[in-house]
């Protein structure tokens, strides 16, 4: 299990290019969306369109997440490791890396807009939790559309109508913290929903994974 | 005697259609004789969340014991369900004008919530539609609406009670058994929801058949 976890983050550092490819593209969508408003954004906007950004960052870089499972490397992941190992060390490694991918989108976010938000651990814990839901859901997803041939358009066809729960309580919920509502008014009945919708889009992944695996 | 049910559900829809129709009904503002809506626009919801039920117990099924059988009743409920959400969203979008004022709006959870429900069956039938191998089309597939069935749930009936909502029931609105469905309109709504119920299970009889027979031609 380590050893799977170890392996995902290894990979990702040897090949610098798709790191790099990635802050590209946080950069370029930021740079792109910004310059559409041109740079005038009031706190409602802003917040949508933070949420925007970091959904489809997730999307597209969870999609290739399952198709170097191909071929050898697929059949002795097989034999050697249980499906509920591989897709466990694949959430971990996938929300990891979505949290550092939302942190990183904020800060440049900040940067070429400004940053709007009022109440930041309220955000910060916000943006945690979504990473993670969208690990879980995202995950399945990702290994639907690799066994189904693969190709990106199916993976986003596939993922954005089962996270828009997700996606629309985040929204909700750091629209209070960019507002910089005390810790007296937050809405804690939205946290739990997004807490226990984390719990289910993970249990259902964990339960559904090993109908996938088998080939 | 199998084909009772078939009998029933038409004699109750037909009863429903003139009843609903010259039925007594509280007069209420704003919604008046749009009341009688309840009787067609709610029932076939109940249809359609039943036929994904339907759709998601056949793929729990296909899932746990693979069967082609099991796998196209899952995808001919789940077909069945799809179109009935088209009557659904007409006769609530019929009633929102004459009642909200307006054909369609975003303010409500629970529109937001039927159109994704839409795109993810459209997703479902998309994914099966992109794989060729019949097994494999069976295990994703099911894989795939089995999440998106409690997605779909959480979707439109989880996020609409905890936001604001125009619906009954919701948001703090008030539900509408609570005041004004009356005895009078209890002998027709229930009768709507059983009627609607068993005509949805009969067409997926007569498209799982024509599936089949479809299969059986192939071979």
């Amino acid at each position: 299990m380590k050893e799977l976890i170890k392996k995902e983050f290894l990979l990702e550092f040897r090949q610098r290019s798709t790191m790099g490819g990635v802050l590209v593209y946080i950069a370029g969508t930021i740079f792109t969306s910004v310059l559409c408003f041109k740079g005038k954004m009031d706190k409602p906007t802003w917040n949508a369109l933070f949420w925007i950004i970091t959904l489809f960052t997730s999307v597209s870089l969870s999609g290739k997440s399952f198709l170097k499972e191909v071929g050898g490397s697929a059949l002795f992941n097989y034999i050697y490791y249980r499906p509920q190992q591989f897709i466990v060390s694949k959430v971990i490694y996938n929300m990891v890396f979505m949290l550092a991918l939302s942190l990183i989108t904020f800060c440049f976010y900040s940067f070429f807009v400004k940053n709007e938000v009022e109440n930041t651990p309220l955000f910060l814990i916000v943006l945690t939790l979504a990473s993670t839901g969208l690990a879980g859901s995202l995950s399945l997803m990702s290994a639907i559309s690799a066994k189904a041939g693969g190709n990106f358009a199916l993976m986003s066809i596939l993922s954005f109508p089962v996270v828009l729960p997700l996606i629309i309580v985040a929204i909700k919920l750091s629209k209070q913290a960019v507002d910089g509502i005390e810790w007296a008014g937050v809405d804690t009945g939205l946290l739990w929903i997004l807490g226990a919708l984390n719990v289910l889009t993970l249990a259902l992944s964990f339960l559904l994974f090993p109908y996938l695996w088998r080939e | 005697m199998k084909h009772l049910y078939k009998l029933l559900s038409v004699l109750l829809i037909l009863y429903t259609l003139v009843y609903g129709m010259l039925g007594s009904v509280p007069r209420l503002d704003i919604l008046n004789e749009t009341i009688r809506n309840v009787y067609y626009h709610v029932p076939i919801w109940f249809a359609m969340i039943f036929m994904m039920t339907v759709s998601l117990y056949f793929s729990l099924k296909t899932l746990l014991n693979y069967n082609h059988l099991n796998d196209s009743k899952a995808f001919d409920a789940s077909v069945i369900g799809f179109f009935f959400s088209i009557p659904g969203i007409a006769t609530g979008s019929l009633w929102a004008r004459y009642t909200w004022g307006t054909w369609w709006t975003f303010q409500d959870p629970k529109l937001n919530g039927v159109a994704v429900s839409i795109l993810i069956y459209l997703a479902y039938f998309i994914l099966r539609a992109s794989v060729d191998d019949e097994q494999k089309r069976a295990r994703l597939s099911a894989v795939y609406n089995i999440f998106a069935f409690v997605m779909m749930n959480v979707f439109i009936m989880v996020l609409p009670r905890i936001t604001d909502s125009l619906h009954p029931g919701n948001g703090g609105n008030p539900a509408f058994g609570k005041y004004d469905l009356d005895n009078n309109m209890r002998m027709v709504f229930y009768p709507a929801v059983i009627g609607w119920v068993l005509f949805s299970y009969w067409l997926f009889e007569l498209r799982n058949r024509l599936t089949l027979l479809k299969h059986e031609i192939n071979e």
